[in-house]
């Protein structure tokens, strides 16, 4: 019983995937950035934005829609800007039956911006993750100069967030095994339940405060002295430079086509 | 060279007040393999703990001749090859490449010779291949064997295992008792394996309580039947 689910690479071999991982950490980067940088309502730009990412994708061999697909997942982080259409002050387009709020026109468009910027920025990030294994996605991280303990962190929870969901499920699997019900038996009350699992989350704590422990002894009986160290990996190739110069112009292209008109 | 483990009158309480350790004492000679067996809590795990000075308790311990001291820390945690129970807590690193390369790393080795351990030391568990590859998709079996791997990239001369054969099928175990005896480093085998502790090891050390309560020939010990009974243990 494996929790695997969470581990996004997609093994190709296609050109997005042989990028050096640094390229495409800084090219999602860039692209969020320009994406969130593109004003309200520039429609044209989101959709040359789209199209980049699809294109990506395309060259990538995971097909058109595969981040299309898992971007939903971020559907209801979306939800937090809910309320932007009826808050926002402007002509009235719609009304709300019964309740009577207003959607106002600017607050529309503000609405579907936010949620173009979130569902884009997403899809890159998914696609970063798609095409590079993690361990060169840490690498490319602490090689671009991100602080090595955050790195590390990263690094540790990728290892260890399966180990713990295991660890989860068993405990699941060992309360439902033994929460049997008797046909007629009243349940038992709520609040009962919810000390039950309150104490499951707090002993799932216990547990990952003790396995650091260990992880710590094992990693100082191999040395670790507190510094965080790697191999290098990766030289930057002419393809590498092209791509990135390439793709950091359109997006730079975009915006200032988007500004300018 | 002077790969002996000498232990003298160790002590150990662990924080909360609960003591482990009551002075303990061993010796073990260049070479030679030895198992360590004692029930549950009699301070096995605590006392490995104390030969790489991850836990340092109050007496003597000399690992390959040197006391083990702030100074030498280092170099014992390079010279004793210490294999954790749970191979989730030994394979720390997102990938196989970078666990068993961790070690090496840490010793300052340039970057050929750290690939060349990486590779030698999968090899030698017949672990080739698996470099890329994530820890926790790998069987139970095989991140024992990478576990190994992880500590003989570091070259140690002596190995320190804690439940080498815990949770293994009768056939990835017998691949492990197979690969310890292959193994040339001197090693103390902590194990509730009594058919491993018969047939892999010539002595065995009982430790129950916190203190080592026998100490001799494996058949010697595994005939006595009252001293196997008073310790919570069982001839194979």
């Amino acid at each position: 019983m494996h929790i695997s689910f969470l581990d996004p690479f997609q093994a190709r071999d296609s050109l997005v995937h042989r990028l050096d991982p640094r390229v495409k950490a800084v090219l999602t980067l860039l692209y969020v950035l320009a994406v969130s940088l593109t004003p309200q309502g520039a429609w044209a730009a989101f959709a040359a934005f789209l199209a980049l990412v699809l294109t990506a994708a395309w060259a990538a061999k995971l097909g058109w829609s595969y981040s299309l697909r898992r971007s939903f997942i971020a559907l209801p982080f979306m939800l937090a800007a809910l309320a932007v259409p009826f808050v926002t002050p402007g002509p009235a387009i719609y009304e709300v039956p019964v309740l009577g709020w207003t959607v106002s026109e600017p607050g529309f468009v503000r609405f579907v911006t936010i949620l173009l910027r979130a569902w884009l920025a997403v899809q890159a990030a998914i696609l970063l993750t798609a095409t590079t294994p993690f361990t060169d996605l840490l690498w490319s991280l602490r090689n671009l100069r991100i602080p090595q303990a955050l790195v590390a962190m990263l690094g540790f929870m990728y290892r260890y967030l399966f180990v713990l969901a295991d660890e989860a499920l068993r405990m699941n699997r060992a309360r439902a095994a033994r929460s049997p019900r008797i046909v007629g038996a009243p349940r038992p009350p709520i609040g009962w339940q919810a000390r039950v699992a309150g104490s499951m989350v707090g002993s799932l704590f216990l547990r990952a405060l003790e396995r650091s422990e260990r992880v710590y002894a094992a990693m100082a009986s191999r040395g670790y002295d507190g510094e965080v160290r790697a191999l290098v990996r990766f030289q930057m190739l002419g393809l590498d430079w092209i791509v990135l110069l390439g793709v950091s112009l359109s997006l730079v292209a975009i915006l200032t086509l988007t500004l300018v008109i | 060279m002077h790969h002996t483990i000498d232990v003298k009158n160790l002590h150990y309480t662990y924080p909360d007040g609960q003591v482990a350790l009551r002075g303990v004492d061993l010796y073990i000679a260049p070479g030679e393999k030895v198992a360590l067996v004692g029930p549950n809590g009699a301070g096995k795990s605590t006392l490995l703990l104390h030969l790489n000075g991850i836990l340092r308790g109050d007496g003597e311990v000399q690992v390959c001749g040197r006391p083990i001291n702030d100074k030498t820390l280092g170099a014992v945690r390079a010279a004793v090859g210490l294999v954790f129970q749970d191979p989730d807590d030994q394979l720390f690193s997102p990938s196989v490449f970078d666990d068993v390369a961790f070690g090496p790393l840490y010793m300052g080795l340039d970057e050929g010779s750290i690939q060349q351990r990486v590779e030698q030391s999968l090899d030698a568990v017949g672990m080739r291949g698996v470099e890329r590859r994530v820890p926790h998709h790998l069987s139970g079996g095989e991140k024992k064997r990478v576990a190994i791997a992880t500590v003989l990239a570091m070259e140690p001369e002596i190995l320190v295992l804690d439940e080498p054969t815990a949770g293994l099928d009768p056939r990835t175990r017998r691949g492990l008792i197979n690969l310890l005896r292959e193994l040339p480093q001197t090693m103390l085998v902590s194990t509730h394996d009594m058919g491993l502790v018969a047939e892999s090891f010539l002595r065995t050390i009982v430790i129950n309580e916190g203190r080592v309560v026998a100490d001799g020939p494996t058949q010697k010990l595994l005939a006595d039947d009252a001293l196997l009974e008073s310790h919570g243990l069982e001839a194979p």
